[in-house]
């Protein structure tokens, strides 16, 4: 089947009529003439043992949705699992924007032809800005994983010190790609925490700041969900040595919560998927990081910074890249850490959910959340056994469950959950042995009073 | 009009006409200038009564020193309004759909089929959860795994992890096995150097330097090409790895690269192939023959997923067997009836980022392998040097064009061209043409720096367009140069069709200028 006349609808000029004048305009008698600087050693003479094509669009899809169907969707079971990824509702502009074929398909051009993509992600910046409360805010790099990474990098090097300080009770994905991050050139090291309320132990931290430290990290609400309530004191206590306050945040809690610059954060950073993105297996992360509008902050990013600017037409505005000799497209290596192709396309699609929502919009899912999870709370601690929530303070749409006081692991509650069609909350078992028998649960604005019941039931019935 | 009639009859030998093109220009405010207090976008749920009635409000649990006091200065519009806004934004934004993005060479602008769009948009795919229990996630492992096996075919690599989120980021991660196999080795104090080429990508260097490396960077001779001798020189018992690209950034394909291999293995070093553009050789040579330990995939070029104005990305990172305990975790495995996650990788790096890799990105890459298969690659890797090497016959005819290095040969696929003739002709620069290009509908790059070909451009065809479209792409590309001879001041002063005019590039490198965000913007212009 595939001679020189099949045609793939993807590739035009197959149609042998349109080759030959091509070759024929070229001056050569075969396309594999054009391949002549490549020598025989280097040429693969085997064949690659790939499927036979499926080149009907029909066949194809059926194909890839025989195997998407051996998944089950948190649309088909209730789901509590949140630990970074999180189902929140996404308004259906949020994806009418992000599948126009404009944005979709676009990728580097100038601020000429692609104005519109300079713009949108220029208001990303800014919609996300008032949100942190903060002067800065870069184009979207990987993940929180990669933000946080950057965030730490940035403090040292506008510090000049190579050593930071992580609360402990990070999620261990993120410390483990953190720490690879910055091995061999920043130490990492870790903080403990009140094994009671799960916040920053503050002695240890007093013990652990040195005039070496370039900063210090705590997320909050915390991996584990609860609320870091001393936040300022740990500000103060970082700026006191003369280290920078880094801080993680979930930017879906800010319409109600304090922004972490507000009680003395100089680097907030986080991870966009709440505000309009589907969960994606894991895949639809977006990083933010966002700084004072400070020049020693500003040339410390790697990441694009799209900035507004006049036109040579007066009341016209263009927009452009801020500082680019400072990323590794203007200088390579000499720039700072490196910056390519990331996650644009979830940053205009958070501009879109942060326009529809305004600021009535994030208190009230906020609210709601904050409801929801009370009352889950309040739902599972009348369960038998059940310790909830783990840490003594406040929360907002995650929490640990202690099952040390049952007689099942996390293991076997959780697939007892699956056939009564929940997903129970993540097994921290093994990311945090201390915790015991421990699972992390996250309530959403999309559950409902039957969800929380049913899952309150379902675990009775689990543990009977 | 009968079909296939007309002046644009779409046929071969069809005599084409510049488009009267005009971009969509909207003069569309910025978001917060929309605003009107009260109005609203989106409601979201509210908790039921019952639960209400159990716990309050919510707020009221959270100490009040936690609240924020402030609403959020996020502007209030209505949903349409909402709507119509970044639908105009869209609409001055040239996508590949609409575009022949055949300017932004190095990049694979190619055709990303919408079924693979619909099939990544199925709930099955969009609502699942990472931490579900494997047995519910058979499906979305099964697609990793299978992916898998694919590059290591089209590779001849013997492992692959689909973590990486970019071509960046698998560099990244290369340079983060090669430190962890040298402190395995006992030797990563020892080995502190990488060694690159200018015409391989900026991050090849760059992400390498994150991980402490001193970058040492070959330079091309006469024939665009490093050389033998100048790596000789470079390859120490401090080289870590070498990072590299092939064909590089100007299309020429370095045939020594074997010797290249040989050399730094010699050394005792690490090679890395960096394949982020394998567009003109899959199914014609690959990682294993040309003796790399390392190599990667840009799935958002070669592999067809969209460019989504710069990610979602994804990348494919590949090694050979003794490096296979060094990737990043979890890995996936098949015991033959069930897939499942291995986090058990004796050497792993770790993590790399969140979860296991841009799942819709992975389905995409998938879907498309799967509707071409092995010959259908390779002859997308024909179909593109095919392209390539055309425009490059017709650009060369080009008055005040030139293609640098390697007179006479052919190239894989792409080309880095220069204007520098046509500069000192007219005084008009690779910029003026760009943006004079804008006019016409279509994107023309320069280059990455630094500007080792003056006045560079890059062109890269792929398989994706007809021999019309490149037709029609040159003319224009013939049409801004006949304007520059004759009235260089008037290219100067392009765009004229576009969206905006010339752009005060000065506010963006002054610190008491620059506006990162509209806050800041109306703080320094004095309207806050």
């Amino acid at each position: 089947m595939w001679n020189k006349e099949f045609m793939h609808p993807y590739i035009p000029n197959s149609v042998p009529e349109v080759r030959e004048r091509m070759l024929e305009e070229i001056g050569v008698k075969d396309i594999e003439e054009l391949y002549n600087e490549i020598p025989e050693e280097l040429r693969f003479k085997g064949a690659m043992n790939l499927p036979e094509p499926l080149t009907s669009e029909y066949d194809l899809k059926r194909h890839v949705e025989e195997i998407l169907a051996k998944n089950r969707s948190c649309e088909e079971t209730v789901s509590f699992l949140g630990g970074g990824c999180y189902r929140h509702y996404v308004p259906a502009i949020c994806d009418e924007i992000n599948s126009r074929s404009e944005f979709l398909t676009a990728y580097a051009g100038e601020p000429y032809e692609d104005h519109g993509r300079f713009q949108a992600l220029f208001e990303y910046e800014s919609l996300m800005a008032e949100l942190v409360d903060m002067d800065v805010v870069n184009v979207p790099t990987f993940d929180w994983c990669q933000a946080a990474s950057t965030a730490l990098r940035m403090a040292c090097r506008i510090t000049k010190r190579a050593k930071v300080l992580v609360a402990d009770t990070i999620s261990p994905n993120r410390l483990s790609a953190i720490r690879n991050y910055c091995h061999p050139v920043v130490a990492v090291g870790l903080i403990g925490h009140d094994p009671e309320t799960g916040a920053v132990d503050l002695s240890d931290l007093q013990a652990k700041i040195a005039d070496d430290i370039a900063c210090v990290y705590f997320e909050n609400p915390g991996y584990l969900g609860f609320l870091e309530t001393a936040g300022e004191t740990i500000a103060d206590i970082a700026h006191g040595s003369g280290a920078i306050c880094v801080v993680g945040v979930d930017p879906i809690t800010l319409g109600i919560l304090k922004p972490p610059a507000q009680y003395g954060a100089d680097i907030v950073c986080g991870d966009i998927q709440s505000l309009g993105m589907h969960m994606f297996f894991g895949g639809a992360t977006a990083g933010f990081i966002a700084t004072r509008d400070e020049e020693k902050y500003v040339m410390e990013y790697p990441s694009r910074l799209f900035g507004i600017a006049e036109t040579s037409v007066p009341g016209e505005y263009g927009f452009g890249d801020v500082a680019y000799d400072r990323t590794s497209f203007g200088v390579r290596e000499e720039g700072k850490e490196f910056v390519g192709t990331a996650a644009a396309l979830w940053g205009i699609t958070a501009a879109v959910y942060l326009s529809l929502m305004g600021p009535q919009g994030m208190f009230e899912v906020g609210r709601t959340i904050l409801q929801k999870t009370r009352y889950a709370m309040k739902r599972l601690s009348q369960v038998g056994g059940l310790r909830v929530p783990r840490f003594e303070a406040p929360h907002f749409k995650e929490f640990v469950v202690d099952f040390n006081g049952t007689s099942k692991t996390v293991e076997e509650i959780n697939k007892g959950l699956v056939s009564k069609g929940f997903f129970g909350g993540q097994d921290l078992s093994r990311e945090f042995p201390e915790l015991g028998e421990a699972a992390l649960y996250c309530v959403t604005e999309m559950h409902t009073r039957k969800d929380i019941d049913g899952l309150a039931e379902a675990l009775s019935g689990v543990l009977k | 009009m009968t079909p296939g009639s007309g002046e644009r009859r779409m046929a071969v030998g069809r005599t084409s006409k510049l488009r009267n093109f005009h971009q969509a220009k909207w003069d569309e405010e910025i978001i917060f200038e929309l605003s009107n207090p009260g109005e609203r976008g989106v409601i979201p749920t509210a908790a039921e009564p019952g639960i209400v009635a159990e716990v309050g409000d919510g707020i009221s649990a959270i100490p009040a020193h936690m609240l924020r006091e402030t609403p959020p200065a996020l502007p209030e519009i209505s949903q349409m309004r909402v709507l119509k806004h970044f639908l105009r934004l869209s609409q001055q934004c040239l996508g590949a759909d609409l575009n022949i993005d055949v300017g932004q060479g190095t990049c694979t602008v190619k055709y990303n089929p919408k079924i693979n769009d619909v099939i990544a948009a199925s709930p099955k795919a969009a609502e699942l959860h990472p931490d579900q229990l494997e047995e519910t996630v058979q499906g979305a492992l099964e697609i990793i795994y299978k992916l898998d096996l694919f590059f290591r075919e089209i590779s001849g690599m013997d492992r692959f992890s689909l973590q990486p989120s970019s071509g960046s980021h698998a560099i990244f991660a290369m340079a983060s096995i090669a430190q962890k196999y040298n402190e395995t080795h006992g030797e990563a104090d020892r080995r502190d150097e990488i060694i690159t080429t200018i015409f391989s990508h900026p991050s090849d260097a760059a992400a390498a330097a994150v991980k402490g490396y001193k970058v040492i960077t070959l330079y091309q001779n006469e024939d665009g090409l490093p050389e033998v001798e100048a790596l000789s020189k470079a390859v120490s018992p401090r080289t870590a790895a070498l990072f590299i690209t092939n064909p590089e950034d100007t299309g020429i394909f370095n045939p020594h690269i074997i010797e290249f291999t040989r050399i730094v293995h010699d050394a005792g070093g690490l090679c890395c192939y960096d394949q982020a553009n394998a567009n003109g050789i899959l199914g014609i040579t690959r990682a294993r023959e040309a003796g790399f330990d390392m190599c990667f995939f840009n799935l958002h070029k070669t592999f067809s997923t969209p460019h989504g104005c710069g990610g979602p990305a994804g990348a494919a990172l590949g090694v050979v067997a003794h490096l296979a305990d060094y990737l990043p975790v979890p890995l996936v495995e098949f015991d033959g009836a069930k897939y499942h996650l291995n986090y058990d990788v004796k050497h792993s790096i770790g993590r790399t980022r969140a979860f296991y890799g841009v799942f819709p990105v992975l389905l995409k890459a998938y879907s498309w392998i799967m509707s071409l298969g092995a010959e259908g690659l390779k002859q997308v890797a024909r179909t593109a040097v095919l392209n390539n090497n055309y425009l490059l016959k017709k650009i060369r005819k080009i008055r005040g064009a030139d293609a640098p290095f390697a007179r006479g040969r052919h190239r894989i696929e792409q080309v880095r061209y220069s204007w520098e003739q046509l500069t000192k002709d007219t005084g008009v620069t690779t910029e003026d043409v760009t943006l004079r290009m804008a006019d016409f509908g279509f994107h023309l790059w320069s280059s990455h720096h630094p500007f080792i070909v003056p006045q560079p451009f890059t062109i890269e065809p792929t398989e994706s367009y007809s021999k019309e479209e490149l037709d029609e792409y040159v003319e224009a590309l013939e049409k801004v140069i006949e304007e520059a001879y004759e009235n260089p001041d008037f290219v100067k002063g392009a765009p004229y069709n576009s969206v905006v005019h010339r752009i005060d590039q000065s506010t963006f490198d002054d610190p008491e200028k620059w506006a990162v965000t509209w806050r800041a913007y109306l703080k320094k212009h004095g309207k806050r």
